[in-house]
């Protein structure tokens, strides 16, 4: 008979068994041996119908076609860019990906974007040996200038953004400041006028470190209010 | 005369005071910190990172790199010479193996995850202390893990078959014999099994039930390091979270409730008046 050993929404450590029977389904984050389903990773188990499922609390960004991310420019090519993208792999930026203005082929690829230069990009195509193919094709993609970058765990960028982005669009009006989230775990933020890219920073990190505790939210805006005076 | 009390006064199958936290160094992707006795190791889990030098690189899977050192200080004698030594090249070597099993890196080609075991204070089973700590600090960090792996000394002094010998033990002046183990949760699969010394091959199967029993035991100091890095703050009361099933009751009570009647819906109010 089946029978599902954990009950929604608790933390499990990889190895621990979440059900046994053959009439439950793994999925992400776990893995079926014989009649049991265990999981894979630390993280919090998610039932949904039939399919069991562990959100990772924390672990390495896995790129997919779609994701915006931040990245770093350490390399320039004959025809595009090399980039960092806090992961163990490297991504490729095109020059006819990187602007829509003609770029000549002797034109100094520099004074479009410089090494050490960061840009908010798009994933277009990821191979199964981890190529990364970026895009700046859109608009709401940019090369970053001023402003700060913080590093957060990758897992936990679901997070940050909130339901419909509710999480994110609350720091930006306490804190004035412009937040770009990439899915890789880098953050850009940018004060406007009378903008506190400090407490922006400690809103984010706060987010990270409390992630896995409900109630998140009104937690996140009290620290906010308090510290603004609101 | 026979080895029938144990010079700390433990049981035979009873470990020193073990004591392990999970997610103790910011800097790292995981981190661990495993106590045993007067054995400390602190690990620490960095990567998936990009395999240099590349002609290392395993474009099928990610693979593991293992770096074991005593500190200068973590001896009971003399300072320990540091840097890289053929005993400290062997254990980071056995300590491969012993958790390359249950390590899944095949989402990861061409990458490493190093993993840095240090040891400020060492008392014997420094080995067995490094894999402990090494196989928290990789669930810390998100590494995806087929299952736990819990490791012990055991052995026998002066024909006593016993787990987790000290250096006192390991040094007692008759045939003694030291057999650190490590071995997956689940299916009690051996990871890593060495021997020094001489035992009887009864004691041995003896020793190797024993260090089932023991590493059952230090599972669960490793589960509870890992799932107190998430325990809720003293004071907190989360809210009970719903499970599929009552989500789906509520669907089900509320598309009933739409076409119900004036006087059902004022029952309703009242209802919620009262609570």
């Amino acid at each position: 008979m089946s029978e599902i050993l954990v009950e929604n929404k608790t933390v499990v450590i990889p190895g621990e068994i979440l059900a046994k029977g053959m009439d439950y389904l793994p999925g992400e984050n776990t893995y079926r041996e014989g009649e049991q389903i265990f999981s894979k990773s630390v993280g919090l188990t998610s039932i949904s119908g039939r399919v069991i499922k562990v959100t990772s609390l924390s672990g390495p960004y896995k790129p997919k076609d779609g994701d915006k991310i931040i990245c770093k420019v350490f390399d320039i090519t004959l025809s595009g860019w090399r980039l960092k993208t806090n992961t163990a792999y490297n991504a490729m930026l095109n020059v006819k990906d990187a602007t829509r203005r003609f770029v000549r082929k002797d034109e100094d690829l520099t004074k479009i974007i410089d090494v050490n230069d960061y840009i908010v990009a798009k994933v277009i195509r990821v191979t199964s040996q981890k190529l990364i193919d970026l895009s700046m094709n859109d608009p709401d993609l940019f090369k970053i200038n001023g402003g700060r970058i913080i590093k957060i765990n990758s897992q936990k960028v679901p997070r940050v953004i909130g339901k419909q982005g509710s999480m994110v669009s609350m720091i930006k009006k306490f804190t004035n400041c412009d937040i770009t989230v990439g899915q890789n775990g880098l953050i850009f933020v940018r004060k406007r006028d009378n903008g506190n890219e400090c407490l922006a920073e400690k809103a984010i990190k706060l987010v990270e470190k409390e992630a896995h505790i409900g109630g998140l939210t009104e937690r996140v805006e009290t620290f906010l209010k308090s510290e603004t005076n609101q | 005369m026979a080895y029938e009390k144990r010079l700390d006064g433990r049981k035979i199958n009873e470990t020193r005071p073990m004591e392990a936290k999970a997610g103790v160094i910011p800097n790292a992707d995981g981190s661990a910190f495993f106590k045993i006795g007067a054995t400390a190791a602190y690990a620490a889990v960095y990567g998936p990172k990009e395999m240099v030098p590349r002609f290392l690189q395993d474009p099928k899977e990610g693979q593991i790199r293992c770096h074991y050192n005593m500190l200068p200080f973590s001896g009971s004698g003399e300072r320990i010479r540091p840097g890289n030594k053929r005993r400290s090249q062997e254990i980071s070597m056995v300590l491969k193996a012993a958790l390359k099993p249950v390590v899944d890196l095949t989402d990861f080609p061409n990458s490493v995850v190093d993993i840095h075991v240090e040891f400020p204070q060492t008392d014997a089973g420094s080995r067995c202390a490094a894999v402990c700590a090494a196989s928290i600090a990789l669930a810390d960090a998100g590494i995806p893990m087929k299952d736990m792996i819990s490791s012990i000394a055991v052995g026998q002094v002066d024909g006593t078959v016993v787990a987790d010998l000290n250096y006192n033990e390991e040094a007692y002046d008759a045939i003694v014999s030291d057999i650190p183990v490590a071995m997956t949760n689940n299916s009690k699969q051996i990871t890593l099994l060495q021997m020094d010394g001489e035992i009887s091959k009864e004691d041995l199967m003896t020793s190797l039930e024993m260090a089932k029993e023991v590493c059952e035991e230090i599972y669960i100091v490793q589960k509870n390091a890992l799932k107190d890095k998430y325990k809720l703050p003293e004071g907190f009361v989360a809210k009970k979270p719903k499970t599929n099933v009552e989500k789906s009751n509520d669907k089900v009570t509320e598309e009933k409730s739409k076409p119900e009647t004036e006087s059902s819906n004022e029952k309703s109010k009242e209802d919620k008046e009262k609570q």
